[in-house]
This record gives structure tokens, sequence and C-alpha cells, in this order.
């Protein structure tokens, strides 16, 4: 028999995807480009402004130089040693707070559901409100000072620590805890010689890399009064001593240069 | 047989490793001039600011919509043109197709913008280019450029040289080597970069306005300078589920492209 005979009269055309998938893919890239043109038709933007911008952006470096590095033993140091202790000490806090959550977050360690959206609601919420925000909130109850920062930069952490510790937990093997069950382990010992184990090299790595992220953010809490190198950066703005500010940059820079290599080197030896 | 009542030996240097921990908190603490009786000074202030804070009051529904309007916009310009110049940036910044005199000037702008915060970058240019939405954008640019730059980079560096060896058998030239090539191996990648971009720039564009470049941080400072805390609790359920329903948005769209939708987060 003719195998042509077998085969529909029109040549088949092959499609990659599915017309579901076809139109899903046209409608994203659609509203992608409404959205760009109608928020570039619509956005307010000074023309004037932006051909003026060259010329102050020079006015801008030729007040910054030379760079006022005598400013840092008198102003700059403490501020941006208060940074550092306020981005760890931050992290430490978030990470006693985002055990925890984290623990009933994840559905194998704790299997309920209502808790485990509870713990989840949790934990987005923390994630959605900027560190800064929290940072001005913190400032409105205990006041301007590194206390705020401190609590700003733990409260914003708790979400993202929390929800890559849940994952990591979630993603544990079941052999040895039902092993530690079978063995009469005490919930205690579970969590200790069973889970602890699995997660702790995802564990070390997201506190380390939070940290690296927060010595970046608490650099900036300073802007609205929560302590460290940013209220040194707001003073010499205020005053206009671009001098001073690019000292301040500089030494952010370089201090946000130095948790990178740190945490890249740890993270390359140790885990 | 010796009796071992325990089931695991104790491990010295992790006990160490706490102690010293223990040791830091408490340094650092002392540093810091934390006390018990300013933290429970603060839990009072605490308890009298959320008695203001609730209910929420719109108290200027015009002027939180227009921020809430111009930081989408802030955030839906700021992707666009930050993806537009991270691609050639990235594509240079990968060290398996350049050369390196090419490469480390790319990598170099990448760290430079990586290094600070969005919020410091628009205070920058917000006096080069003056108040406004201008500023936001140009500085969450910035940020935008330095992320997906790097990652987008280390995307290409990943990649299975086979098939470019390939696409250059036939004689192709650069561009197509780059487009059949290399990036039908990254697209899925760069989506999840892609979405996770405007979802950090939608949060990052409700903050720029704090130093004055533009969007809903503006009216929020403001509000909380005039001890309108009813009003700042409106503008930030506001934030809150704008950034909420444009997270749902980034994972339907990543669902679509991608066969499971998951990226590093920051």
């Amino acid at each position: 028999m003719n195998p042509a005979a077998s085969l529909p009269a029109e040549p088949r055309t092959w499609r990659r995807f599915t017309p579901a998938q076809r139109a899903a893919r046209f409608s994203v890239y659609f509203v992608i480009v409404a959205a760009i043109v109608a928020s570039a038709r619509t956005v307010e933007v000074i023309p004037e402004f932006l051909y003026d911008a060259p010329e102050q952006m020079q006015d801008l470096f030729r007040r910054m130089w030379p760079i006022a590095f005598y400013h840092y033993a008198g102003g700059v140091h403490e501020a941006l040693v208060d940074t550092l202790h306020i981005a760890s000490l931050g992290t430490i806090l978030a990470v006693v707070m985002a055990v925890p959550i984290g623990l009933l977050a994840a559905n194998n360690v704790t299997p309920n559901k209502v808790v485990n959206y509870f713990a989840k609601l949790l934990l987005v919420s923390s994630r959605s409100v900027n560190s800064l925000v929290w940072a001005l909130l913190f400032v409105a109850v205990f006041g301007p000072g590194a206390l705020a920062g401190t609590l700003a930069i733990a409260f914003r952490s708790i979400g993202f620590v929390g929800k890559l510790l849940g994952e990591a937990l979630e993603e544990s093997n079941a052999g040895p805890i039902e092993a530690l069950k079978a063995a009469g382990a005490p919930w205690s010992s579970i969590l200790a010689k069973g889970y602890w184990p699995q997660v702790e090299p995802s564990f070390w790595s997201v506190v380390l890399f939070r940290w690296d992220i927060n010595v970046r953010e608490s650099a900036v809490l300073g802007l609205v009064g929560a302590g460290g190198i940013g209220m040194a950066l707001d003073t010499a703005m205020n005053l206009f001593q671009w001098d001073r500010v690019a000292m301040v940059l500089f030494s952010i820079f370089c201090v946000v240069v130095v948790a990178e290599i740190v945490v890249t080197q740890i993270r390359k030896r140790v885990i | 047989m010796a009796a071992n009542p325990r089931a695991f030996e104790r491990n010295r240097l992790a006990t160490f490793g706490w102690l010293a921990l223990a040791a830091y908190v408490v340094y650092a603490c002392s540093r810091l001039d934390f006390t018990w009786a300013r933290f429970m000074t603060g839990l009072d202030n605490g308890a009298r600011f959320i008695g203001r804070m609730l209910p929420p009051n719109i108290a200027q529904p015009d002027t939180l919509l227009k921020g809430l309007t111009e930081s989408l916009e802030i955030a839906v310009l700021a992707s666009f043109l930050g993806i537009l110049v991270s691609l050639p940036i990235g594509l240079i910044a990968a060290r398996n197709l350049m050369p390196p005199w090419a490469s480390w000037p790319a990598r170099a702008i990448i760290a430079l913008c990586r290094s600070f915060h969005p919020v410091i970058v628009a205070i920058l240019f917000v006096k080069a280019v003056g108040f406004g939405a201008l500023a936001g954008i140009l500085a969450l640019v910035v940020a935008s450029v330095g992320f997906i730059g790097k990652l987008f980079a280390e995307a290409i560096e990943e990649i299975s040289l086979k098939q470019v060896e390939a696409v250059r058998a036939t004689g192709a030239p650069f561009m197509s080597l780059i487009s059949y090539g290399v990036l039908p191996q990254v697209f899925s990648r760069f989506v999840g970069f892609a979405t996770y971009q405007l979802d950090s720039n939608l949060r990052n564009s409700t903050m720029v306005g704090i130093v004055g470049a533009g969007g809903i941080g503006g009216t929020l400072f403001a509000a909380f300078q005039r001890f309108d805390y009813d009003f700042v609790c409106a503008i930030l359920l506001c934030i809150i589920g704008m950034i909420m329903v444009g997270e749902v948005l980034a994972t339907w769209v990543r669902g679509v492209f991608l066969e499971r939708g998951k990226v590093d987060e920051e």
C-alpha cells in the first residue's frame, strides 16, 4: 500500500506550542508593550532637567573631588563600624526569629496546613515591607538610633531567611527522620540530628547571603535616622559638603566589596 | 563496656562557636547602646503608635493614587531600560565569549552598579536631574544593570559551547552566533531574572521617593513627618497589596515561559 495514502490530504504543520500557550505568550508580550508605552507617555519627566544633567553631573563630581579622606577618622570610622554591627546583629536576630517560623512553615516538620499558611503569611508580610519602611516604623517607635536600624534589618530579613529555610526543610530527605522516629527519638533530637544536618549547608549559605545584603541595606538606613553610616551621609549632604559625601560613598563601596569577597570566599571554601 | 548514655558526642568546636557568638552579641549590643529600659519604653511607644495607625485612613486618595501610579511607571520603565542596557553589557562580560580586554571593563561596570543601594544612587541622580520620576527611573536602571548584567553573564558562562561551535561551523556571522547559539540557551533563565527584577524594581520604586526621586515613597515620608500615622498605615497596606499582586503576576509570567518558575531571591 502506498504510505502516502494514509496521510491526511493537507501537509501537517508542526508547531512548538499549543494555541493556549501561544495566546498566553502573546498576551504577556502585549501587556509588556502596552505597559511600557503607557508609562512612557504618562510619566512626568521634565526634559529641561535632562538637558542640564551632564553639566549638573560634572558639577557634582567637581565638588566631590578631592575626596575628603581626612574626614574618615573624624566622622566616618565609628559610623562604619556601627553599620557593620547593625548588619550583623540584625542578621543574628533575624535568624533567631526566622528559624521557628521556618519550622512552622515547612509542611513535613509541621504537618498542619493552617499553621503552615499562617507562618507563610508572616514571612510574606516581612518581605513585602522594604527595610527603609521598617526603619521608619522603628524610628517612630524606638526613636532615632541604631536600635531602630537593627530591628529594621532583622524584621526585613525574617521573611528571606524563613522562606529559604522552610523550602530547604521541605526538600530534606524523609529517610533519616523516619529512622530517628522509629528509634523513639524525642522531637528535639529529630530536629537536631535528622533535619539540621540536611539543611545545614543551605542554612549557612542563606545566612551569609543575607548578611551581605544587610551590609548594603544598613548603609542607607541612616537616611531615615536609623543609625550607621547613612547618618553621616545625610549630615554631609544636608550641609552640601560633597567632598565628605564622596568619602562616605567611597567607604561604603569598600565595605560592600570586602563583604562580598569575604562571603564568596567562605562559600567557596566551607560550604 | 563503658556506659555512654549520650547517643551523640558533644561537639566542642560548635560549643566554642556559640560562646563566641554570644560574646559578640553582648559586645555589639553594649556598643550600640541597647538597653532593656530603652526597649521597654519603645514597646510603650509602639502600642501608642499602633493605636494611632488604626484604623487606616486614606486622607488624600488623589495623592495616593498618583504616587502609586508613578511608582508603577518607574518600575516598568526602569525594568525595560535596565534590561535593554544590561543585555549587551552582560553579553560582553561573559568571559567564555569575549576576550579579557572587553569582559573586564564590563564586569567592572556591573560591579560598580551593584555596590550601591538604589536609594544612594537615587540621591546622586536627584542632584543630577532634579526631583521627580526621572531620577528614580535612572537609579533603578543602574540597579537593574547590576543585577541582570551579573546573572546574565553568569548564565552565558555556563552554556554549552558545542551549539555555539556548530553555528560557527556553518560560517554564521557573529550576530547569528549570538541569536541562534547563545540566546536560546539562556532564554529561560533570562525570563526568571527579568520577572524577578521587575518585582524588585516595584519594591524599590516605592522607596526612592524618600530621597525625592518620585513615586509613592515621597507621599509616605511626608505623611510620616506630619505624624499622619493612619494615612501611613493606608499607604503601607496599598504598597503591600501592589507588591503582592506584582509577585503573583511575575509567577504567572514565569509559568507561561518556563516549566518550573523559580529563581533565587535577590
